[in-house]
Formats: structure tokens, C-alpha cells, sequence
């Protein structure tokens, strides 16, 4: 059977079962809607929230990221994992313990403030809408090569599928399909790495492979080889590369981990378990699901990079016959060349393919040397790694049908997730708390599904123009949340003294930087063109990069929340007694629904 | 707050604090800013730091959160704060 007709086959079964599922545990109240009417188990709501978590950045992206940014991509690896730990021991069990649906109801609850309520409204949607910009372009990275047509095409129809899927199912749906999800991109993850690894290194499991020595028998260490394969072209070496400075990268990992602990999507699982005791567990379950794909990426990416570059200098760097002929390249790359996010071009005319790091001026005054005339790799979107990485390895066709099932049912289940996050900030915090208390439960259902399906047209209209690759435009999501939600849930539960005064300038300063930040570097609403101080290192305040802000969004919003609250009235005393029932698990079950 | 109430909000801070501080040092402290001295240490032909920065942090983030949960578990029945 050929690889595009399996492929149909593949995502259409996984398709036709995520709907099944959706169907048969379709919401029918708004309680069921939310929060699944609390009924999940821990473990499933760990594997659920890992889905939820592992989007297309984690996915698609991450592995892409770690291959050309080798050390440089640890931020992603430690800041996406160790946000589980700051969301375990600071957050999950007292958000809990509080019983109520959404992230703005608790602010709004805690403050005693309506204003504080909407500005985490509006707080909540720029972050989750940033963060379903990213996911679009996962989307359309897959959509595009599945059905072998340009990227722009691939995000229209994801839009549509995402929009059937999400507006659909609600809380409850979603739980049971994200379990489904969780185990398809699992197994289309591990498998190819699994024989990548087998056939690099000849140990088959992937952690252990890039602490290996190469299979050709040469005795030559994984790393050490890869090491040597990319310096030799003039790029910088794998393991010891960074992404900025050492500065941007503690930066940056710090405010992925805070991101990780603000985001609504991730925080408002910890709603749907039975107890308290369950929200401590869930956060952990959820890891171990995260981890057994994050703890294989490292490898996925590096042996990636190295079959990449094996694949275009077949031979030694320098010879004539050390380059592919052009007539002569493989299947994969003719394949991602119709998507555009692969692209080359015979610059020197030799009828090969150069590629090499042409801004490492030594480099490049040698392989003048040699004849070459620049790069000729002029495109290699770093989105594309995974899904082409088991093409590359010339892995068998229903593995390739298996990555781009996979790769979909991270960006799907993850996009659902924060359209109901948004959906329900908009329904349940703005409409019914705010502005029309009375609505019916009918009506703020379908507010929620017209909110959903804004959201997916907003995301799919900056996907065109994403400011950055999947996992890059996720990162400044992350910043935004980190900046705003992370410190003013903290407080809550563990500054009793902290008010409503300081709690509002605290988030709308905090995530006021960090957005002031981000669109002098990426542009105005990431409109290309319109950044007044360029995307460029020497212009970053201190070297840190946009993407990595988040952390002194954060910092600011506490100093600020901190300052505020000194020289305003201290919060009444029914919220400092209800901070305090927040802060012991017992009479968890008697907290209501309303 | 009560005095039991108070004792236990103490051990659960004492708990939180050493459990990040933890968590501070395998990932910032090993896989960032002493990276470079603990590469000099090679398993493998991996980094001590590369490693800990890219698997080794992943791995100690799961032991923390499962230290938590199970003596968070303990100090409820403790100080008589559990549910049901």
C-alpha cells in the first residue's frame, strides 16, 4: 500500500475514534461542560492532562528545535516539565480545595473584585490565544504534508477540523478523547524513535541510545560523532551550543516553568478531580505521561540532525563526491519541497547540494575553497523534523502514517483544551459573572461555542504569519501567562495580605511588559513590519529574548502587586478566613458548584 | 487559624521549601549555570550537565512530585485535616 493512501487510513481511523468518543460522552450541563462533572480519576486525568499539555510544540516542534539548537533546546525540556512541580506544590491542590470552575472565578473570589475577575478574563484569552497561534501552525505543518499541499491550505482545513471537534464535545468529551490522543501520539512518538535508535546505535531504547556508541562499529560515541558531523561544516557544537546567553536561557526556562503553572487549559484540570488528595497525584501522573515524551526528544532530535546531515554530505566534506546529487535526492525531500518549508537551490551549479553554516566566516572562506558558492539549503523549517524524521530514516510507510496521526492529535487535543478555556472565560466569567447573570444554562453553552469558534478564526488568521516556529510562539504564550496569572494565583493562597488593589496592578503591569517586550521585537499583534526595535540580539534588554520575558513579567508583577497592596487597605476578613479554609484539604467535598 | 491549622500550613511551607530548593539546584544550578565544569564529567559520551539538563532534571521532577504528594498525604492524617 503507498504512504498517502495509509496515511488517510491511519488519521481516519484515529479521527473517526476521537469523534466516537466525543459523541458518546458528549456534554449535556454546564457542570459536565467544565468540568466533567469532577468524576475523573486521578490517573486518567493524568494521561488527559498530558495530551492536553503535549501540543504541537512538544510534539512537532520540540524535537525539531532540540536538533538545531542541540544544549540550546534544554529551556524547553526543563521549563515544560518542571512547571508540573511549581503547579503540584504551589497551586493545583488549594485551586482545588477552592471548588470552583474557572481561573478567573477564583481570582475574582480571592480579591473580592469583579475588576480583578475581568482583567484575568482578559489576561487568560491573550495568553490562549497566543498559544492556539502555535498550534495552528503545527496544524498546518501537518495538514500540509498529509495532504501534500502548501501550508496555507493545511491551516484552512485544520481550522475547520479543529472547530467541528472542539465546539462539539465540551469538558467531559474532551477528557475521554485527550486518553484516546494521549496514547496515539505516544506511540507514534516512541516507535520511530525506538528504530532510529536501533539503527544508529543498536540499543533500542532511545534515553539510553544518545549515551551510545554508533552501530557502524566504529566505537565512536553518538554524541561525539554528531558533534563532529556538524562542526566539520561549521556550525557550532551540539552539546555545548547555547540559545542566547546562559542568562537567556535561565530566563527562559524559568519562565516556561512559571508559564507552565499559569496556563487556564493546564490549572483548570485540577478542577475535575474528586479530592484534593487527587490534585496533588494528578499533577504527578500527568508528568510521567509528559516525561516519556520529553525524556525521548533529546534523542529524537539529535539522531534527527545527524541523519540530516548524513543524508545531504554523504561523503567527505570538501570532495566533489561528498555531496548528493541533486537527481538524486531522496523521496522525503521532493515530498516537504511541496509544502515550501523545505527548500534548496544550486547556487554553484555543480548539480550537488551544499549545506553548511555560511555565517562561520573561517567556514565559509574554506569552502570557497571547494567551490561552493553559500548555503544551498536555503529552507529547513525546524517544524518539520519529526514529521520527517522517520521519511528520513527510511523507516517503513505506516510508521510515517503514525507520526502525522500522532502529530495531529497533539495539536488537536491541545487546541480543544484552551478554545474551552477561552469558551469558558468568555461564557461563565464575563457573561454569567459580570455582565448577565441570569443567562440560562442553554445560552451560556452556546456563548461558549461562539467565543470558541472566534478564537479559532482569530488563531487562524495570525497562523498565516505565526512571529515564530510552533514552539516559539507557544513560548511567548507561556511568558504571557507567567507574567500575569502565575503570581496573582500564588498570592492568593499564599500571601493572606496581599489585595485586591495589588493583585490587579500586579497583572496588568506584569503582562503589560512582558507584551510591550514582546511586539517591540516581533511587531505590533506580530504583524511583520511593525516591531520599532527588530527582532535582533544586540537590541534585547540584557540579551534576553522575547520569548523568554515572561520571568520578568513575573518578577515585575510581584514587586508591583507587593508595593500596591503596602499602601492600600488589607483585604476584609471573610476573604483572610477563606484563605485559610483554602489552605487545609478537609471539607473539599462540600465545596459547591456555585 | 487555629493552632493545629497553623502547625500544619508550617510543615506543609517547610516541606514546599526544601522540595524547591531541590528542584532549583537539577535543573538551574546542574543543567545551566555549573554546565559547563559538570560536562567535564562524561557518561557515556554524554555530558553530566548535558545530561542533566536534557533527561536528568526531567527524572528528578518526578521523584519531588511524588514526595510531596505522598507526605502531604501523611501530614493530613496527622494533623487531622484530611478529607472524609
Amino acid at each position: 500500500m503507498d504512504l498517502q493512501t495509509l496515511t488517510y487510513l491511519v488519521v481516519g481511523f484515529t479521527f473517526a475514534l476521537y469523534i466516537g468518543i466525543a459523541f458518546w460522552a458528549r456534554a449535556a450541563t454546564t457542570g459536565e461542560f467544565y468540568a466533567a462533572g469532577r468524576g475523573v480519576h486521578p490517573v486518567a486525568n493524568g494521561m488527559a492532562t498530558a495530551a492536553d499539555w503535549m501540543s504541537a510544540a512538544s510534539f512537532i516542534s520540540m524535537a525539531g528545535l532540540i536538533a538545531f539548537n542541540g544544549y540550546g533546546a534544554s529551556v524547553f525540556l526543563m521549563g515544560w516539565t518542571g512547571g508540573y512541580v511549581l503547579l503540584a506544590l504551589l497551586l493545583a491542590p488549594y485551586l482545588r480545595k477552592f471548588g470552583k470552575f474557572t481561573v478567573p472565578e477564583f481570582i475574582g473570589d480571592r480579591y473580592y473584585s469583579r475588576t480583578a475577575r475581568i482583567v484575568a478574563v482578559i489576561c487568560l484569552i491573550i495568553a490562549s490565544v497566543t498559544y492556539v497561534i502555535g498550534q495552528m501552525k503545527g496544524i498546518g505543518v501537518a495538514f500540509s504534508r498529509f495532504l501534500e499541499t502548501e501550508y496555507d491550505t493545511g491551516l484552512y482545513i485544520g481550522m475547520g477540523i479543529v472547530f467541528i471537534y472542539a465546539v462539539m464535545g465540551g469538558m467531559k468529551g474532551i477528557t475521554y478523547t485527550q486518553i484516546a490522543q494521549y496514547c496515539v501520539l505516544i506511540f507514534a512518538y516512541t516507535v520511530p524513535a525506538v528504530f532510529i535508535s536501533l539503527n544508529l546505535t543498536g540499543n533500542p531504547i532511545p534515553q539510553m541510545g544518545i549515551g551510545s556508541t554508533m552501530a557502524d562499529g566504529s566505537g565512536t560515541f553518538m554524541m561525539d560523532r554528531l558533534d563532529q558531523v556538524v562542526t566539520d561544516l561549521g556550525f557550532k557544537q551540539y552539546t555545548t551550543q547555547v540559545m542566547g546567553s546562559k542568562l537567556n536561557m535561565f530566563v527562559y526556562t524559568l519562565s516556561l516553568m512559571i508559564g507552565t503553572a499559569g496556563l487556564p487549559h493546564v490549572i483548570i484540570r485540577f478542577f475535575t478531580v474528586p479530592k484534593v488528595k487527587d490534585a496533588r497525584s494528578s499533577a504527578g501522573w500527568a508528568l510521567v505521561f509528559i516525561a516519556i515524551l520529553y525524556t525521548t526528544a533529546p534523542a529524537v532530535g539529535s539522531m534527527a540532525r545527524l541523519n540530516l546531515m548524513n543524508t545531504i554530505q554523504t561523503g567527505e566534506v570538501g570532495t566533489v563526491e561528498g555531496n548528493i546529487e541533486i537527481a538524486k535526492v531522496p523521496q522525503w525531500m521532493i515530498n516537504w519541497e511541496k509544502t515550501g518549508l523545505l527548500q534548496w537551490e544550486d547556487k554553484n551549479g555543480d548539480g550537488r547540494i551544499q549545506y553548511y553554516n555560511e555565517k562561520n566566516a573561517e567556514f565559509a572562506a574554506k569552502a570557497e575553497g571547494y567551490g561552493w558558492k553559500g548555503n544551498e539549503m536555503t529552507k529547513v523549517d525546524r517544524d518539520i523534523m519529526v514529521l520527517a524524521n522517520p521519511e528520513i530514516a527510511q523507516l517503513p510507510n505506516w510508521v510515517i502514517a503514525l507520526v502525522v496521526a500522532g502529530g495531529l492529535a497533539a495539536a488537536l487535543s491541545t487546541a480543544a483544551g484552551l478554545l474551552l478555556a477561552i469558551a469558558s472565560s468568555i461564557s461563565h466569567d464575563l457573561l454569567k459573572g459580570v455582565f448577565m447573570p441570569d443567562i440560562s444554562e442553554k445560552n451560556e453553552l452556546m456563548a461558549g461555542r461562539v467565543a470558541m469558534a472566534g478564537a479559532i478564526a482569530m488563531a487562524g488568521y495570525f497562523g498565516l504569519h505565526p512571529p515564530d516556529f510552533a514552539a516559539g510562539t507557544v513560548a511567548i504564550a507561556f511568558g504571557l501567562a507567567a507574567s500575569s496569572i502565575f503570581p496573582a494565583l500564588m498570592m492568593g493562597i499564599f500571601y493572606k495580605k496581599m489585595n485586591r488593589s495589588g493583585a490587579i496592578w500586579g497583572m496588568i503591569s506584569g503582562i503589560g511588559v512582558t507584551m510591550l517586550y514582546v511586539f517591540q521585537h516581533k511587531g505590533i499583534m506580530f504583524i511583520p513590519g511593525t516591531s520599532f526595535l527588530g527582532d535582533m540580539g544586540p537590541s534585547w534588554f540584557l540579551g534576553i529574548s522575547p520569548n523568554a520575558f515572561g520571568a520578568v513579567g513575573a518578577l515585575v508583577n510581584f514587586v508591583v502587586a507587593i508595593a500596591v497592596s503596602k499602601v492600600t487597605a488589607p483585604p476584609p476578613d471573610h476573604i483572610q478566613h477563606l484563605v485559610e479554609d483554602i489552605r487545609v484539604p478537609k471539607g473539599a467535598g462540600t465545596a459547591t458548584d456555585h | 487559624m487555629n493552632k493545629t491549622a497553623e502547625q500544619y500550613w508550617k510543615a506543609n511551607i517547610r516541606l514546599v521549601s526544601i522540595l524547591l530548593v531541590i528542584w532549583f539546584i537539577c535543573s538551574f544550578l546542574f543543567g545551566i549555570i555549573l554546565v559547563e565544569p559538570l560536562n567535564t564529567i562524561k557518561i557515556g559520551g554524554v555530558g553530566l550537565g548535558f545530561w542533566f539538563a536534557q533527561n536528568g532534571s526531567i527524572y528528578t521532577f518526578l521523584v519531588l512530585i511524588y514526595v510531596y504528594a505522598k507526605r502531604m498525604n501523611a501530614l493530613d492524617v496527622e494533623f487531622d485535616v484530611h478529607e472524609d
